[in-house]
C-alpha cells in the first residue's frame, strides 16, 4: 500500500503500474474484496484530504480521501450535512462515490452520486478528466468500484441544516404485510426511514420489525429552549469498545433470539418526536469501536439485496429462507429505495435488505439461494458489501453491464484498474473492443 | 479469485490422474470452481475425467507434466498461470506407491520412486509457489501420507519420501505465511484407489470422496493447516509414533 497525497502523484503511480495493477483505496470499509488488489498496487487515499471550502454556501469542494466524518465535522458548525450519509461515517468521499452509496432518505434524496455536482477523475492514461452527471466517465465512475481510475476531488451540494440533533419516531409492525404497507403509506412523510427485522421470527410473526423515521430536528419547533443557543454542538457521545476477545459463537441462535425479541419488545408500539443526536441516529454502530469483533474469530459476512417494488413475494420467500435456516442475523435491516443511476449503481425502485450474517458451514448455500431468488425477481446484491457472489450472476443482476464494460474500456484500455473484487466477478475483464 | 467463504474458482492439479485428486476436483466443481487444469504425464489418459468435470460446468484444460523433469518444471508453471490469470489453488496430487520387496532387490527403482514422490514434488511446489507470491494469493493442498509418520517395515521408502514432502510442505507454509499464501499438507489413511488396488483393507480405510470432504473444509476454512483423514488417525498415528521400538516392530506394520 502507498500513501498518496497530491493528484502528481496518483498519476505518476498510474504510470509506472506494475504488472498486476492498482486500485485505490479509502478507508477500507467494505465489507468484501472492494478495496484489495492482490499482487499489484493499492493506493492510500486518505492523506488526500481536506475541503477546499468553509463558507457557507451550498457547495464544498473536497478532496476524496477525506472521510464523511471528517466532512461533518467542517460542516455542522455552519448548519450543513452530507446530502446523503451511510451507516457509517468512516467512509471516504472516493469511496462513497465509487460504491454510490446510500443512506436512509434513498427513497426520497436518491444516492450519494444524484448530489455530486462534479468530479476530478484521472484515469490511467495519464488524462485528468473533470466530470459531471450525465458524461460516460462519470455514470460509468458513480458505482463504479474504483474500476475506471482514480477519483480526486469532487464538488458536493450539501444540505442545510438547522441543528445537530434529530427528531425520530417509532413504531413497531408485527408482520410483514404490516411493515410493507406502513412503508408505503408513510415514507413520504420521512426524510430518513429504515426498519430493522427480526429475522428469526416465523409463521405469522414473521417479518415483525421496527420502523425508525427520522428528520431533522427544526431549532424553534424542536428543540428545548436550553438547548436552542448551541443547536449545531453534538452532543457528547459514548465510545464503548467491543472486548478484544469473545468465545467463538456468541452471537448464535439463542442470544440472538433473545436479542431480538428483547430489541422488538422493547420498541414503544408508536413513539412520536423524540429528540435523538444526530450521530446516534445515523451511525449507531461507529459508537462501539471494533463492534466486528463480536461474532468471534470466525467473523460475519454482510448481505444486501435490491427487490423491485412489485416482487414483494420475493422479499418474503428470503425472509422465510432466513428464518428457517434459523440464520442467526441480530442486524437485518429493510428499507424502500427511490428511482436509480443504472450501470454498475446498486440502488433502484425497490426494497433493499441487508444482513449481517456470522460465518456458518451452510452459510455459503443459503446464500446462493438467495441470490438465484434475487436474481429471479430481477434484482441486485450490492457489491460494495458482496464477498462471495457467483460470477455468472452479474451480468443479470446489473442487465447495464455491457455498456459499463464498454466505457471502462474506453477509460482504461489496457486495464490497469484492477481489484480482486473484480478478479473475482470477472469485472472489467471483457477484452476491450480492438 | 477465492471468496469470502472459502470457494475458489480456478484449480491446478499436478498429477491429473489421481484418484483422490479427482475427487477432490469434482467436489470444488460442484461447488464454484469453473476453471480446471490438469496435469498428468498422460493427458490424454484424462479425456474422460475431463468430460465429467465439463458436464458439471467446468472448463478444463490438460498440460503434459513429468514430475521427474524437474527443469521444465518453472517454464511449465509459467505457462499455465500466464494463459489462465489467476491460480486460487494448485494441488500436487502426484505420487507413486511401489513395491516394498521390489525396491530391495532394486535400489535404482527406489531411488526412482523417491525421485518421484519428494524430488519432483519439491521442484514443482516452488515453482508454483514463486508465481503465488506474484499473483499475492493462494492455497497449495498438498497429499502427504501417514506413511510418513513413522516409517515402517512395510512401506519405508514410500513412507521416507513422503515423510521429506510432509517436512517441506510445512516449512513452504511457513515461508509463504507472510505473503498470504495458504500450505494444506493432507495427511490421508489407506484409501480406496487404484494405487491400492488389491492391498488388503486396514482399519480407518476410507475413500477417496471422503479425504476430498475433508480437503475442501480446510479449503473452506482458509490458512496453513495439517488435515488428518479420517481425522480418527490423528491420534491413532500419535499412539504409533510414541510406541517405544521393540514393540513397534513386534506389530509387524
Amino acid at each position: 500500500m502507498q500513501p498518496v497525497d497530491s493528484e502528481d502523484a496518483i498519476l505518476e503511480a498510474l504510470r509506472s503500474a506494475p504488472e498486476r495493477g492498482v486500485l485505490a483505496r479509502g478507508l477500507g470499509r467494505a465489507y468484501g474484496d472492494a478495496a484489495q488488489n492482490s499482487g499489484g498496487l493499492v493506493l492510500d487515499m486518505t492523506s488526500l484530504n481536506g475541503a477546499s471550502d468553509t463558507g457557507t454556501t451550498g457547495v464544498v469542494e473536497a478532496n476524496t480521501g477525506m472521510s464523511l466524518g471528517q466532512l461533518i465535522t467542517e460542516l455542522l458548525p455552519s448548519g450543513r450535512f452530507p446530502e446523503v450519509v451511510p451507516g457509517t461515517r468512516h467512509v471516504t468521499i472516493g469511496g462513497a462515490i465509487a460504491a454510490d452509496i446510500h443512506g436512509k432518505n434513498h427513497h426520497r434524496d436518491g444516492s450519494f452520486c444524484d448530489h455530486v455536482e462534479s468530479f476530478v477523475v484521472l484515469t490511467p492514461t495519464g488524462e485528468r478528466m473533470v466530470v459531471k452527471p450525465g458524461d460516460d466517465a462519470f455514470e460509468a465512475t458513480a458505482g463504479g468500484m474504483g474500476l475506471t481510475g482514480v477519483i480526486a476531488s469532487a464538488r458536493l451540494r450539501v444540505r442545510r441544516v438547522e441543528t445537530a440533533l434529530m427528531v425520530v419516531d417509532t413504531e413497531r409492525a408485527n408482520d410483514l404485510d404490516q411493515l410493507l404497507s406502513r412503508l408505503r403509506e408513510t415514507d413520504a412523510a420521512h426524510r430518513y426511514s429504515v426498519a430493522w427485522i427480526d429475522c428469526l421470527a416465523r409463521g405469522r410473526s414473521l417479518g415483525r420489525a421496527v420502523l425508525m423515521r427520522g428528520d431533522h430536528a427544526r431549532r424553534d419547533d424542536d428543540l428545548p429552549a436550553s438547548q436552542r443557543e448551541t443547536p449545531l454542538v453534538p452532543p457528547p457521545s459514548a465510545l464503548l469498545a467491543a472486548p478484544p476477545w469473545v468465545p467463538r459463537g456468541l452471537l448464535n441462535r439463542v442470544t440472538v433470539r433473545a436479542f431480538n425479541e428483547a430489541y422488538f419488545r422493547r420498541a414503544p408500539v408508536a413513539e412520536h418526536g423524540r429528540v435523538q443526536a444526530l450521530h446516534a441516529f445515523f451511525f449507531p454502530l461507529d459508537a462501539v469501536r471494533g463492534w466486528n469483533r463480536l461474532y468471534g474469530s470466525s467473523g460475519f459476512l454482510q448481505y444486501q439485496c435490491l427487490i423491485p417494488f412489485g416482487a414483494e413475494e420475493t422479499v418474503r420467500a428470503l425472509l422465510e429462507r432466513l428464518s428457517s435456516a434459523g440464520a442467526p442475523s441480530f442486524l437485518a435491516v429493510l428499507k424502500a429505495m427511490g428511482p436509480g443511476r443504472g450501470l454498475l449503481s446498486f440502488p433502484g425502485p425497490g426494497w433493499t435488505l441487508a444482513l449481517d450474517i456470522p460465518v456458518l458451514p451452510w452459510l455459503a448455500r443459503l446464500l446462493d439461494e438467495l441470490d438465484e431468488l434475487v436474481a429471479a425477481a430481477g434484482g441486485r446484491v450490492y457489491l460494495a458489501k458482496d464477498s462471495r457472489l457467483r460470477p455468472d450472476l452479474l451480468a443479470t443482476m446489473y442487465p447495464e453491464l455491457p455498456r459499463w464494460e464498454e466505457i471502462r474500456a474506453r477509460l482504461d484500455p489496457d486495464r490497469v484498474m484492477r481489484s480482486d473484487l473484480a478478479r473475482r466477478l470477472m469485472l472489467g475483464v471483457k477484452a476491450a473492443p480492438a | 479469485m477465492r471468496d469470502a467463504l472459502g470457494s475458489v474458482q480456478s484449480v491446478l492439479v499436478l498429477g491429473g490422474g489421481s484418484d483422490i485428486g479427482r475427487a477432490i476436483v469434482r467436489a470444488l466443481v460442484a461447488d464454484r470452481t469453473r476453471t480446471v487444469i490438469l496435469a498428468a504425464r498422460d493427458p490424454d489418459a484424462l479425456a474422460e475425467t475431463c468430460e465429467e468435470l465439463r458436464r458439471a460446468g467446468a472448463q478444463t484444460e490438460t498440460v503434459a507434466f513429468d514430475a521427474v523433469d524437474t527443469a521444465a518444471h518453472p517454464d511449465l508453471i509459467d505457462r499455465v498461470f500466464d494463459s489462465q490469470g489467476d491460480i486460487d489453488l494448485a494441488l500436487v496430487a502426484f505420487g507413486v506407491l511401489g513395491s516394498q520387496p521390489e525396491f530391495l532387490g532394486d535400489p535404482a527403482s527406489a531411488a526412482a520412486s523417491v525421485h518421484v514422490n519428494f524430488t519432483g514434488a519439491t521442484a514443482a511446489l516452488l515453482a508454483v509457489a514463486s508465481r503465488m507470491r506474484r499473483q499475492g494469493h493462494g492455497t497449495i493442498v498438498v497429499l502427504s501420507s501417514v506413511a510418513g509418520e513413522r516409517a515402517r517395515r512395510s512401506n519405508f521408502v514410500y513412507g521416507s519420501a513422503k515423510a521429506g514432502l510432509d517436512a517441506f510442505a510445512q516449512g513452504l507454509a511457513d515461508e509463504l505465511a507472510p505473503s498470504g499464501i495458504d500450505v494444506i499438507v493432507v495427511r490421508p489413511g489407506m484409501v480406496r484407489t487404484k494405487m491400492t488396488e488389491g492391498m488388503d483393507a486396514v482399519p480407518l480405510t476410507t475413500t477417496p470422496e471422503a479425504v476430498a470432504e475433508d480437503v475442501v473444509a480446510a479449503i473452506r476454512r482458509g490458512g496453513s493447516r495439517t488435515v488428518w483423514s479420517p481425522p480418527a488417525l490423528r491420534y491413532v498415528m500419535t499412539v504409533l509414533r510414541l510406541l517405544p521400538r521393540p514393540l513397534f516392530r513386534r506389530l509387524d506394520l
